[in-house]
């Protein structure tokens, strides 16, 4: 068995590598966004890249979008610290990918303009149904957001030694950069970039983890079991009541099919069938990433040593980083921390467009302008768009600063799951779902997610120091996605209308043909 | 807008309205056939990955078992179930590849060109 190495670590002091890879990122990204500005003219093109991305571009693209800096160091360090228990984590974060490719991905391809929204607004009275699939998409886009930029900041703190504060800023700025003038175009080359780079970079670290072991992993199992006892590579406390451990796999599964920054990349494919392909580039992609990201987080438990991550950082973010630099030498470490670090652009760019597309498409354009706004106009709006959410995005970042954000990526999936999942499922498939049915599922799914977290124990006793929470279950999707769509069928049944049931043959066309799709 | 009352040519030479070619045998077919297909692999899917999550919850020492000499079950479970969520996806895609897209076509065909 190898010795535990005692760690030098410049981690904290930026080292030349890392300063240098990740100047070379943001340059190489910034030449891409500037190729991109020449071609962003249209609201096509800014909001969907022209539809002119392929398949595979947008199977990484996707991937991109969704293996953030959570997956990346949040499971390699929770398998490095707590075991088996972060590969179960794992498992939830891939299994929405075929949900969505049997549900979704093409009615909301044939569908749609540019947001799920259309999709839903298809048959039904734009006013009401804008507005409320706008609180569901903007909630969902701006809790993950908070998520997102709080972890960013205390990762670009803890890796490159700067204020939190300016890291909260250059993230900002560079993000805002590649969206206000490459719109989707440059947002997908990042997210591209990202995706190559993620997947090389633990590709190297899970081949030297390997290596150390003769390349067979019952060798490193050996060394986990030895150091820390046979219990790491069993199941430990993370399942205990199996009704808490399926409404989180639902919300984890579920949604994934109503993440507007997911869902828009489908725009960017010429066809339903480009579309259907690139979920499977996707699912390829992120299920291989998921599957070694283990054999890092075990490497470092017993290489690095689970007292030295937890050192540097209680909750074992560092864990992948710390490994880089033990196995690689400080050159390694500089690229993997660059590449957390364009994680978080991707991701928070990918976002930040979604959110942009809910206040300038969806309420702007479609509600207040009933869609009859020039081009030029349609773009201006959009940048004012992001431009806005992109401020917020780092004033929220910096707001929440020190707190305890865990929940909202809970917030997140749930909303998702049981405000926007349900009206998009029924509004294709269901010729009686109506105006009133389609709000009150969206409002109903996003209130009783966010009130059940509020009195559950992650906020109510974790955040509010409470003695005991008002109600038990941490995840409250198996409830609020049944009401969700509870409300949709009897509010549906109780406002019948006439002129949306009319439409769905003309939707039927649409979805089942593709004729007639943007 | 589709005008639903625009008539399409056959190639028997009979009109038929779009409305027509929606009520009709074959495009419903191709309807139930997509959901079912959507159905079955969905179903597939919940079985392995819930099932994986239940077993964890009520018995975890099923996943604790060894199969090598520290190895336990758990960890080829757990990479199972993300290989089988991908092989349904492939499924999936070949699919509609073979099947479902030559049939669009065909219904596509029996429109007159917009």
């Amino acid at each position: 068995m190898p010795a535990q190495a005692t760690v030098e670590t410049t981690l904290g002091n930026p080292s030349a590598a890392s300063i240098g890879f990740f100047f070379l990122i943001v340059a190489v990204t910034l030449q891409i966004t500037y190729w991109a500005a020449k071609r962003t003219r249209t609201s096509k093109e800014f909001y969907a890249a022209g539809r002119s991305v392929s398949a595979l571009q947008n199977g990484l693209a996707l991937a991109g979008d969704y293996m953030s800096a959570a997956s990346f160091l949040g499971i390699s360090g929770m398998v490095a610290m707590r075991g088996y228990d972060g590969m179960i984590y794992a498992t939830g974060w891939l299994v929405g990918w075929p949900a969505l490719m049997f549900l979704v991905a093409e009615p909301l391809r044939n569908l749609g303009k540019f947001t799920f929204t259309d999709v839903v607004a298809f048959r039904l009275r734009q006013g009401p149904v804008r507005v409320a699939c706008a609180i569901g998409g903007i909630l969902t886009v701006l809790t993950y957001t908070i998520a997102q930029m709080v972890g960013s900041g205390a990762l670009i703190k803890l890796m490159f030694g700067i204020p939190y504060e300016l890291a909260e800023m250059i993230v900002g700025c560079v993000m805002l950069a590649y969206v206000l003038f490459g719109g989707m175009i440059a947002t997908t080359w990042v997210q591209i970039i990202k995706a190559c780079l993620l997947l090389f970079g633990v590709t190297v670290l899970t081949v030297l983890v390997l290596y150390k072991f003769g390349f067979n992993p019952g060798n490193l199992y050996a060394a986990v079991s030895a150091t820390y006892g046979q219990e790491a590579l069993e199941p430990g406390g993370l399942v205990t009541s199996p009704l808490e451990a399926v409404s989180l796999g639902l919300a984890l599964m579920l949604g994934l099919l109503g993440l507007p920054h997911i869902l828009m990349r489908f725009y960017t494919v010429p066809d339903a069938r480009a579309a259907r392909k690139s979920v499977l580039y996707a699912t390829g992609l992120i299920g291989y990433f998921y599957c070694i990201i283990p054999i890092v987080g075990f490497g470092s438990a017993v290489l690095v040593g689970r007292s030295v991550i937890s050192g540097i950082d209680k909750g074992g973010n560092m864990a992948a980083p710390l490994l880089a630099e033990l196995l690689g030498g400080t050159p390694f470490f500089g690229f993997i921390a660059a590449v957390a670090f364009a994680t978080i652009l991707a991701v928070v760019a990918g976002l930040t467009l979604a959110g942009a597309s809910a206040f300038s498409h969806d309420i702007y354009v479609s509600l207040i302008k009933r869609g009859k706004a020039t081009e030029d106009e349609q773009v201006q709006v959009a940048k004012m768009g992001t431009f806005f959410f992109g401020v917020l995005a780092v004033l929220l970042g910096i707001l929440f600063k020190g707190q305890n954000v865990a929940f909202m990526v809970g917030l997140t999936f749930s909303i998702a799951a049981s405000a926007n999942f349900p009206a998009l499922l029924l509004s294709v498939l269901w010729k009686r779902f109506s105006t009133w049915g389609a709000v009150s599922s969206v409002l109903g799914g996003t209130f009783v997610s966010i009130g059940m977290i509020v009195l559950s124990p992650t906020v109510w006793v974790d955040i509010f120091h409470y003695e005991r929470a008002i109600i038990g279950l941490r995840n409250p999707c198996i409830v609020s996605m049944t009401v969700s769509f509870a409300l949709g069928f009897i509010v549906s049944l109780l406002t019948p209308e006439p002129q949306a049931q009319a439409k769905f043959e003309e939707e039927k066309l649409r979805v089942y043909l593709g004729i007639g799709a943007e | 807008m589709v005008d639903t009352a625009r008539t399409v040519v056959r190639t028997d030479g009979r009109h038929e309205s779009v409305h027509e070619l929606i009520a009709s045998p074959d495009f419903k077919r191709l309807v139930a056939r997509r959901w079912s297909v959507s159905g079955i692999l969905l179903l597939l899917l919940f079985a392995s990955y819930y099932g994986y999550v239940v077993i964890l919850g009520s018995s975890p020492e099923v996943m604790a078992r060894r199969i090598g000499e520290f190895t336990t079950l758990g960890i080829p479970i757990g990479v199972g179930v993300i290989v089988f969520a991908f092989i349904l996806t492939a499924v999936y895609v070949a699919w509609a590849n073979c099947r479902y897209d030559p049939e669009v076509e065909r219904l596509k065909g029996r429109l007159k060109p917009r």
